[in-house]
């Protein structure tokens, strides 16, 4: 048997990905998690005199502490199981990456363990997200400066 | 490659020690010992898997009625960078001692060495075996514990288990080791760390058909032939492929997988189990008592390992296998 | 009128949700790999002028996922750069922050204080 051979044997073994199932999962418990967002972020603005714009940050400060609740717990590793995208993709699944992987490091002392571990995961996310920020500036500001657009 | 042992180096006793998931285990009663914290005390996981190899050799010398002074050799592995879980064990056990890693066929290569060196008149007492922790593996090689990642259907679960075996000279009263097939690596492209079942099958394949035709022998001269870990949709590849190559339905009943039945149907452990300490805790408490009243007469134990690490799969390679086996059987 | 709010969060970020699945599922990729698309994605609408809207539109819908993450950058930097030219995508890079790395930060931090990594099925 070539390995050609092989993999089409060990596809037509392998149980096919529940496609629809795990969109649905996914889109569930996003969508409850988004909703709690929004409860809390009314939560602020009635109670804590924000307003809608400022409540934001309080909100994701908020959601990030829940999800330390939940990894420490070990009830996020679960809940991911479950839902996949849809509890990774919320910034509590971004707060899930960075504490699992700090509480790992644990054993490893504060500075080698934790603060070196702490963005082994989440470390991506900082990259792309400061990098595709520079480079959308950079290229607003050339268009801006050309005429093409304005601001 | 296959060797002979014309001695019959026999397996004079066994440890095997499991985690606090382990109860879940259809294996469970068949566990010396089942401790309720993964860390076994220790104040990391890997001093836990540390102890926890100790445990398993202290309760094999107990029932042997010996103590390390009476052993020649300990060879053993496990999974964590460098094995420092076993190198930590051996420090403490103080035997003679060569580290091996063949991931998670650790547990047959090196029975298959310490049958060599008993064979050889070199030892007369070897603990062979190796073990896994989860918490410690899965950081490893995976993602932290407590991160949310959606695991596939074919991903397997790493056990938290160890088991070892005392080889010495033949006793007709023990399970002695007739031959041992020492597999080549094969790789047939898989890349997904999750699809470990799928990576390995082919290794499985591989060695025991070679052991069975360098011994003249077919699938039903045995009453069991077990594999180590490549869970239930990896056997499952395994039964396909020799069906293709003409086995018959009696013939495909004869092969068995230890982490497929380890954890037995429950469905959060996905595919069933993985870890050198799943096909080691297997072999050396539920194969051996088997063996012992009678029930299997001659036996193939087939321990799979995928030879990756974190980096190679970041790197993009494939996932190469190897599969080491014994023929164990009982006068 | 509430309700429908909630109800506008709910499906937007479901499916932004989805749409991560998706990107699992169907591609193949990695957690990793599918957040950081994701992120990407945000800056580039945000780029685009079109986050905020959705932001206005569908509230937490919007701002829970980290595609706003990427937004929130993007809108610190585009600030700066329009306030200080060619000098200020350079230090707008200094100027942006996220709420949501501070406080995984402290809330990691804090996390390891008191919890110790649990290996237990289901």
């Amino acid at each position: 048997m070539d390995p050609q051979e092989y993999q089409q044997l060990e596809q037509q073994m392998t149980p096919p990905t529940p496609y629809l199932k795990n969109v649905l999962k996914a889109f569930f418990v996003g969508g409850i998690i988004c909703t709690i967002g929004q409860a809390i972020t009314y939560l602020y603005v009635i109670f804590f005199n924000f307003t809608e714009q400022t409540a934001g940050n309080a909100t994701v400060a908020t959601m990030v502490f829940i999800a330390m609740i939940l990894t420490g717990l070990g009830l996020y590793r679960k809940l991911g199981q479950f839902a996949g995208a849809g509890s990774a993709v919320p910034v509590t699944g971004f707060g899930n990456a960075v504490i699992s992987a700090a509480i790992e490091g644990r054993t490893e002392g504060f500075v080698l363990g934790v603060g070196s571990n702490m963005f082994k995961l989440a470390g991506s996310v900082i990259l792309f997200g400061v990098a595709s920020a520079f480079f959308v500036a950079l290229i607003k500001l050339i268009l801006v400066s050309v005429g093409v657009l304005e601001w | 490659m296959v060797i002979l042992f014309p001695s019959k180096p026999s397996i004079l006793a066994c440890g095997a020690v499991a985690g606090p998931v382990e109860r879940k285990s259809v294996f469970y009663s068949f566990f010396d010992s089942v401790i309720e914290d993964e860390r076994w005390g220790q104040k990391t996981n890997e001093q836990g898997h540390s102890q926890m190899i100790q445990e398993a050799c202290d309760i094999l010398m107990k029932k042997a009625e010996i103590n390390n002074l009476d052993v020649d050799f300990f060879l053993s592995g496990d999974l964590v960078n460098q094995m420092t879980p076993t190198n930590f064990a051996a420090r403490e056990l103080a035997i003679s001692f060569i580290g091996l890693f063949s991931a998670c066929a650790t547990s047959i290569s090196s029975v298959i060495i310490a049958s060599l060196l008993t064979e050889l008149g070199a030892s007369e007492l070897a603990i062979a075996g190796a073990s896994s922790q989860h918490n410690a593996i899965e950081r490893q090689f995976r993602y932290p514990i407590d991160y949310g990642a959606q695991k596939p259907a074919t991903s397997q679960w790493t056990v938290t288990a160890a088991g070892y075996a005392l080889v010495g000279k033949h006793n007709p009263e023990y399970p002695s080791i007739i031959a041992g097939t020492v597999g080549k690596v094969v790789d047939y492209g898989e890349v997904s760390p999750f699809h470990m079942g799928g990576a390995m099958a082919p290794a499985a394949y591989d060695t025991i058909t070679s052991h069975l035709k360098k011994r003249h022998q077919k699938i039903t001269d045995y009453d069991l032939i077990m594999t180590g870990d490549l869970g239930k949709i990896g056997l499952k590849i395994l039964k396909a492929m020799f069906a293709q190559s003409g086995a018959k339905q009696e013939e495909l009943d004869v092969l068995r997988d230890a982490g497929a039945e380890f954890y037995g149907d429950d469905k959060a452990f996905q595919a069933g189990a993985s870890g050198a300490g799943c096909s080691a805790s297997v072999f050396f408490s539920y194969i051996e008592q088997q063996l012992k009243i009678g029930r299997y007469k001659k036996v193939l134990l087939v321990a799979t390992g995928a030879l990756l690490s974190p980096m190679s799969f970041q790197q993009g390679e494939t996932i190469p296998c190897t599969a080491h086996a014994i023929e164990i059987t009982m006068e | 009128m509430l309700f429908f709010n909630f109800l506008i969060a709910f499906i937007v970020g479901g499916f932004i949700c989805v749409i991560g699945q998706l990107l699992m599922d169907v591609f193949k990729l990695t957690p990793g790999h599918t957040l950081s698309i994701l992120v990407v994605v945000g800056a580039i609408l945000d780029g685009l002028g079109l986050y905020e809207p959705l932001i206005d539109f569908a509230g937490a819908g919007a701002t829970i996922p980290i595609t706003s993450f990427g937004n929130s950058l993007t809108h610190g930097a585009l600030a700066e750069a329009e306030k200080h030219g060619w000098v200020g995508v350079l230090t707008g890079m200094f100027e942006v922050t996220s709420s949501g790395i501070s406080a995984a930060i402290v809330f990691g931090f804090i996390a390891a204080l008191i919890f110790k990594p649990k290996g237990k099925a289901n």
